[in-house]
């Protein structure tokens, strides 16, 4: 039972995480409120269990469902930068459109994959317990996406997306064009969030146009605990400490339904975690010293 | 040291509004452990969201359970979860149920069944309100799961329903449906639908509302453009159809409801799926499973035995339809 638990939690945590990796940089490095994740987490696991489905190999279809992800990013960020949309109302636009491209993709609005062979189940010819299969996979992914993302966040390129989000006057007046710098990190963030939603259909054994629920706050809410509990200090600790938040997110659902919650409180207990999360003082004092500046 | 705080009072929160909400049923295995004789039955439901339908398949079961000696507390350890649509959450509660090593689940509706299949092929699932378990890959036939999975489906009498506009209103030509196009359930009706209009002599006028928002619009959409409304089990339509229901009184169009609680929400009629019983016959084969040490590899799933013809008089009065006196007479329900 506890096994189950703990696996089960930490599997989930990891498949998200990469979502959640996703929302941090758009949500804190761009400093853009992006909606789209909840329709580009369906769209990559419809582009992955479409494409799976029909016979095809499972990591081709896992990273064309990562390029699927960039191309919404792009669409939010050409809307924001070309029409002048907002933020919020740019996301909101592109989710609302993919919900009718995934239902295209899919063909129907469930696929499952319950005997498909998928990423996972290649590992089981490895001799990998089917069990773990989600979680050393996941944990591996999420490791090689930190490290990438830790690498590019320190080149030229990822030091303008970062001063992009922090001060957009401060760039464009050193010649940085700031609309490419915001679709790009789009693009980025897109990129992961389908890639983590590719990963979901699978680990979860099928697709349901139904996934993008809830994307958008696990993912906030999952940034936000992984700030206040690991901290700010260095991009490292960043971006572990998000995709800690992220476990810490399924540890909290997942211990609240074990402790026998009314199922129908657990939506206000997920709001109540993040308001928590955002009212601790650890976060209060570091919002103040944001605002000084680094 | 502040950090720390903040963790542990996020955790004191979660304990405490998890302590405040606790169904009780610690309690309850204490009292069933002193019972003792035997082990307690254990079964775990996990339903995909709040719905009166969903919820009406969940009571049949428990119903027939309990007049077949199940009694909570005594012999029957029941852990209820539901989702709240929410898919992540769906397959953290199917993890627990295998965790827990219940000896039996109930699945309502196709992701929560799912979600439950792809986490154990050993423990018996008995689904309910499934509209197609083999696309959905639970099953490998009707006739014979061959899985771990068995149940019933809620695969609406499209046709028969259909037929039932040209009962009410033998002159017409135009059927409008309104369906929300995500929905695998509906997908599959308005399919049948299509097939089976050319035979009923009538031309379908489709629309689609993708949420509950947008449903009154789109009914009012079809004011003018047909003879008829025609509304399958459409969870989105369904949770609104007060808004159907509105613009049909309002216009006089009759509006034939794909099951029996949309007819007390006022819809006119239908002929179709009542989730209690549906509930209760997959209660029925449960008892086969706990009792008779059936598999569910072997057990057919089961569509509704007797389908209900259910009239609204009101509604009919509302929306300026005569009902014709055989129906009447043939109706298993009627709504004053």
């Amino acid at each position: 039972m506890w096994l189950n638990f703990v696996v089960g939690t930490l599997d989930q945590g990891l498949v998200y995480g990469i979502m959640v990796l996703g929302v941090y940089l758009s949500f804190r490095v761009l400093d853009y409120a992006d909606l789209s994740v909840d329709g580009s987490f369906p769209l990559g696991a419809a582009i992955a269990a479409r494409l799976i489905f029909d016979g095809y190999n499972p990591w081709l279809a896992t990273f064309l469902a990562l390029g699927g992800g960039a191309l919404a990013g792009i669409f939010t960020g050409l809307l924001h930068t070309r029409i002048r949309i907002t933020p919020l109302l740019s996301g909101i636009l592109t989710m609302t459109a993919l919900y009718s491209i995934n239902l295209r993709i899919m063909g129907r609005s469930n696929i499952p994959l319950l005997r498909a062979e998928t990423i996972f189940t290649r590992l089981t010819e490895w001799g990998v317990p089917e069990s773990l299969t989600v979680t050393i996979l996941g944990s591996m992914t999420v490791g090689v996406i930190i490290a990438l993302l830790y690498l590019f966040l320190h080149t030229e390129l990822g030091f303008a997306l970062r001063a992009t989000g922090d001060n957009e006057q401060m760039i464009k007046s050193m010649g940085v064009n700031v609309s490419v710098m915001k679709i790009l990190g789009l693009a980025l963030s897109n990129a992961l969030v389908a890639f983590s939603g590719a990963y979901a259909a699978q680990a979860q054994r099928f697709a349901d146009i139904g996934m993008g629920i809830g994307i958008i706050i696990a993912g906030l809410a999952s940034v936000i605990i992984g700030e206040v509990l690991v901290g700010t200090s260095s991009i490292l600790r960043v971006l572990v400490g998000v995709v800690f938040g992220s476990l810490v997110y399924r540890l909290v659902i997942a211990v609240v339904l074990y402790m026998g919650l009314k199922p129908t409180d657990l939506k206000l207990m997920t709001a109540l975690l993040v308001i928590v999360a955002l009212a601790s003082p650890a976060l209060k004092t570091r919002l103040r010293l944001n605002n000084i500046g680094r | 040291m502040k950090k720390i705080l903040g963790v542990l009072l996020v955790l004191s929160l979660v304990v405490f509004v998890a302590g405040c909400g606790s169904s009780g049923t610690a309690e309850k295995n204490n009292t069933s452990q002193e019972a003792g004789s035997v082990s307690p039955v254990k079964l775990g439901i996990i339903q995909i969201a709040e719905h009166p339908s969903l919820d009406a398949a969940r009571e049949g079961f428990l119903e027939v359970l309990a007049e077949n000696g199940y009694e909570e507390g005594k012999n029957l350890v029941v852990e209820y979860h539901n989702a709240q649509g929410d898919i992540a959450t769906a397959n953290t509660i199917a993890q627990k149920l295998v965790g827990d090593q219940v000896d039996l689940v109930l699945a309502i509706a196709t992701p929560a069944a799912q979600a439950i299949a792809s986490a154990t092929d050993e423990i018996p699932i008995l689904i309910t309100a499934v509209t197609d378990p083999v696309a959905a890959e639970l099953v490998e036939t009707l006739e014979k799961p061959n899985t771990n999975v068995t149940g019933t489906t809620d695969m609406n009498p499209v046709k028969e329903q259909l037929a039932l506009v040209k009962e009410f209103v033998p002159e017409a030509q135009k059927v409008g449906i309104i369906y929300n196009t995500s929905e695998k359930n509906s997908e599959v009706q308005v399919n049948i639908a299509r097939e089976v209009a050319p035979e009923l002599g009538v031309e379908l006028v489709e629309v689609a509302a993708t949420s509950t928002n947008e449903v009154l619009q789109v009914a009012q959409s079809l004011v003018g453009k047909v003879d008829a409304i025609y509304v399958p089990t459409d969870n989105t339509v369904v949770s609104a159809l007060a808004s159907v229901v509105q613009v049909a009184e309002e216009n006089d169009i009759p509006l034939i409801v794909g099951e029996g609680d949309s007819v007390r929400q006022g819809g006119l009629a239908t002929i179709g799926i009542d989730y209690r019983k549906l509930g209760r016959q997959t209660g029925e084969m449960a008892l086969r499973i706990l009792e008779d040490g059936a598999k569910p590899q072997d057990m057919p799933i089961e569509a509704q035995k007797d389908y209900e013809l259910i009239i609204n008089k009101k509604a009919a009065a509302n929306m300026g339809v005569e009902i014709p006196q055989r129906l009447l007479e043939k109706a298993d329900k009627i709504f004053e």
